[in-house]
């Protein structure tokens, strides 16, 4: 029979609550990031790119925008006569009609999508971060550590790891202790989300856990305290290069910016690790006689007549005379008339700002505008920072 | 009613010579991402055919190479989509084909295994973005044999050696053709859009070339005013037609110009389709200005462009001008380097401090892979 040496299952249902009005119709992962892409693109260009061929999207909140720009998978080269990519809905089955509960309860209620490839190991994803990851690198060193599951860690500064899930290894990479949220971390090393199983190992502790009442059905919380109790073989794969979790619109807006300059901290334009994406069918970008832009990033079918400073533009969007935007992030299809000023703000699709509007605050931590999808600004009007239209 | 499509990309390549060395004219790129096939070919697939085949010649590896398997036009169809059709060899000659008469004897088993009752066909040396279905509304309408699209134009002396046009009663009826008329005047140029019955297309094709005729509209079109009834369909939105090095050019850059690119771009569920590359966005530096340019996706700039296009993947380093030109795809043009009314073929490298001037009604031309 047929069968895949290692699958990837991307959880890719996440609301993204702390994105507000940006996830109030689609799920985090659907998130537009740079220009033309969409959050989930970087992790399922890893994939492709680690030579992953096969790979289950479980999507469960507002999956309309999510579902229709995976599609047939091709952008991603991931139509596949077998494998390829799938988009894994929850559903109603004879004697059990759940939502998904949590991370590991999404993927046990798709046990027989992973059986049908046989796969030896199979790789946890979460489609809400943006890094560039040869996964086939962290399997070759699963392999070869012959552990049960590897966990890949990051680096994080020790001040700030009690924000997250924090491992603590010993010499040989062997995980010792699992610590969710430590208030006093005992080491710096963040767990990423990204599990390396194999498959029989989660396979058995997936069903043990949907038996257990009490637990949480979370990877984090259950799953890898479990296997790490039956003293299982976890190992630790330490990965130490550019990774941002855009969960907050402070993180999104940081991460868009750090795309720009000469030397960026994120380089979309390596062309060994190629972002994989749909592409937007758009005519090239037209700069009027008066247009400015610097350190500026810009999609396809963008008409520009004023001035973009600082700024990461999506497709589609018409720029009117001396209007500026400044330090902000645009999404696709916005529409901004003459004398505008944006700054620090993020504006989502399809919004039209009319003539002579002011948008956004200076320089801060939350002191973003933000402007939902579709929201329509008549003229004059004033939306400032920290404030919310949808 | 049903229809398909046939695109002649290898007639008419020894018009633009330079940039048909190495590729066809439906290959030879066009404001920043196209080829110039893209053009016929969305117009083919919006107007609502699924099945088009394109008749190539010589030098068609980067015309394959941009087709794939049509998938960008959604041409890649179970029933239908996009058929290559390279040159038949002939026992009596190795030659290939010359004209378009012989061009389409090639492509005769197509046309006879096609089940469509009409066949549009079109050139690929020009841009345009027409709806046929309404051209063939138009046909069927007129129940006429043969329409053929045009355009009004006012055609100075130089130009008129290069059209055909068509005269027309007051029923839109075509009376009279005249080939290169070589005179001035505001003519019906025909735009080399013509729709036909395709079993007649078949049978004219046979017959003609068993009476060893070679030219379409001079030979059975013209001979057969009288007999089949021929009718002209004006197109009034941009039309640009590449006829040479300096008209490739001023297609271009029209696409500077506002309702130009209105009438190509922004029409309504009639995107112009091309293949698509995942480039990454286009990046400005510190130092970038840019003024009343076209850029494609993939460019790192962070010199000067002025009145030029830009093609994807191009890099533009800080203190290069860019004036007047057209960059295509890859190019690299280094620091302080200044270049006015230059066309630059697929990956040219400028290198730093070089000036280069050609004149803006005589664009200097740059080959493929130099490095100046």
């Amino acid at each position: 029979m047929a069968k895949k040496e290692i699958i990837a299952m991307l959880l890719a249902g996440g609301q993204g609550s702390r994105l507000f009005a940006l996830t109030n119709k689609i799920a985090k992962p659907a998130v537009p990031f740079g220009s033309k892409y969409r959050i989930i693109d970087f992790v399922l260009s890893n994939c492709i790119n680690s030579r992953i061929d096969t790979v289950g999207v479980l999507t469960q909140y507002q999956p309309l925008v999510l579902n229709e720009y995976i599609g047939n998978g091709q952008p991603w080269d991931l139509d596949r006569q077998f494998g390829g990519v799938h988009v894994l809905p929850p559903y109603q089955a004879k004697d059990n009609n759940d939502w998904y509960k949590n991370t590991a309860n999404a993927i046990y209620q798709n046990l027989h999508f992973i059986n049908q490839y046989d796969p030896d190991y199979v790789i946890i994803l979460s489609g809400d971060h943006i890094y560039k990851m040869e996964y086939d690198k962290m399997l070759k060193e699963h392999k070869r550590t012959g552990a049960d599951c590897t966990v890949a860690v990051l680096p994080v500064p020790i001040e700030e790891a009690s924000r997250f899930g924090i491992m603590s290894k010993d010499a040989d990479g062997h995980i010792t202790e699992f610590e969710e949220k430590p208030a006093v971390p005992k080491s710096n090393l963040a767990s990423m989300g990204i599990y390396i199983f194999n498959k029989k190992i989660l396979e058995e502790y997936l069903t043990s856990d949907d038996a257990d009442e009490t637990s949480s059905h979370d990877f984090g919380k259950n799953i890898i305290p479990n296997l790490l109790s039956d003293g299982k073989n976890l190992m630790a794969y330490t990965f130490d290069k550019y990774w941002k979790d855009v969960g907050t619109l402070q993180s999104l807006w940081e991460a868009n910016m750090e795309l720009l300059g000469s030397n960026p901290k994120f380089d979309l334009y390596d062309p060994q690790w190629v972002i994989h994406s749909r592409n937007p069918i758009a005519p090239p970008q037209y700069f009027g006689k008066e247009a400015k832009v610097v350190n500026s990033m810009l999609g396809g079918g963008c008409e520009i007549e004023g001035t973009l400073i600082n700024s990461v533009i999506s497709s589609g969007v018409k720029l009117g005379k001396n209007s500026i935007i400044k330090n902000s992030i645009i999404f696709s299809n916005v529409e901004i008339a003459d004398n505008c000023v944006i700054e620090y703000s993020i504006i989502d699709e399809g919004v039209k700002i009319s003539e002579n509007c002011k948008v956004g605050g200076k320089k801060g931590e939350v002191d973003f505008a933000v402007i939902g999808r579709d929201v329509v600004l008549e003229c004059n009007s004033v939306v400032s920072g920290g404030e919310m239209k949808e | 009613m049903s229809i398909m499509g046939i695109v002649f990309s290898n007639l008419n390549d020894g018009n633009v010579s330079e940039l048909t060395e190495v590729r066809t004219m439906g290959s030879v790129p066009f404001c920043g991402r196209y080829r110039l096939i893209d053009f016929a070919l969305s117009s083919m697939v919006n107007s609502g055919i699924s099945k088009v085949g394109v008749i190539t010649k010589t030098n068609y590896q980067s015309l394959m190479d941009h087709l794939g398997s049509g998938k960008d036009w959604d041409l890649a169809r179970k029933n239908g989509g996009l058929f290559l059709l390279p040159p038949f060899g002939n026992k009596a000659s190795d030659r290939l084909y010359g004209s378009r008469l012989e061009a389409l004897k090639g492509a005769l088993h197509f046309i006879a295994r096609s089940t469509e009752e009409h066949v549009v066909m079109s050139d690929s040396d020009c841009i345009y973005n027409m709806d046929l279905k309404e051209v063939v509304d138009y046909h069927e309408e007129k129940m006429s044999d043969i329409t053929m699209v045009y355009r009004k134009k006012e055609t100075s002396y130089m130009e008129s050696k290069h059209i055909v046009s068509m005269e027309l009663n007051e029923n839109n009826r075509v009376v009279d053709i005249s080939i290169n008329p070589y005179k001035e005047g505001n003519f019906n140029q025909y735009i080399k859009v013509i729709v036909m019955k395709r079993q007649l297309l078949q049978q004219l094709v046979s017959e003609a070339i068993s009476h060893g005729k070679t030219e379409l509209e001079r030979d059975v079109i013209i001979p057969a005013l009288n007999i089949l009834s021929v009718y002209g369909y004006e197109y009034s939105g941009y039309y640009g037609r590449v006829e040479s090095l300096d008209s490739f050019y001023s297609a271009n850059m029209d696409m500077l110009e506002k309702e130009n690119r209105n009438s190509i771009f922004n029409i309504a569920n009639s995107s112009i389709h091309t293949k698509v590359k995942d480039s990454p966005p286009t990046m400005y530096g510190d130092n970038a200005h840019i003024e009343n340019s076209v850029i494609a996706d993939g460019c790192v700039i962070d010199g000067e462009v002025i009145n030029s296009i830009v093609f994807r993947g191009a890099r533009i380093a800080k203190g290069a001008v860019v004036k007047n030109c057209i960059v295509m795809q890859d190019n690299i043009i280094g620091s302080n380097a200044s270049l006015n009314a230059i066309i630059t073929d697929k990956n040219v490298v400028v290198r730093d401090k070089i000036v280069l001037s050609g004149s803006e009604n005589h664009p200097f031309f740059i080959r493929k892979g130099k490095i100046v």
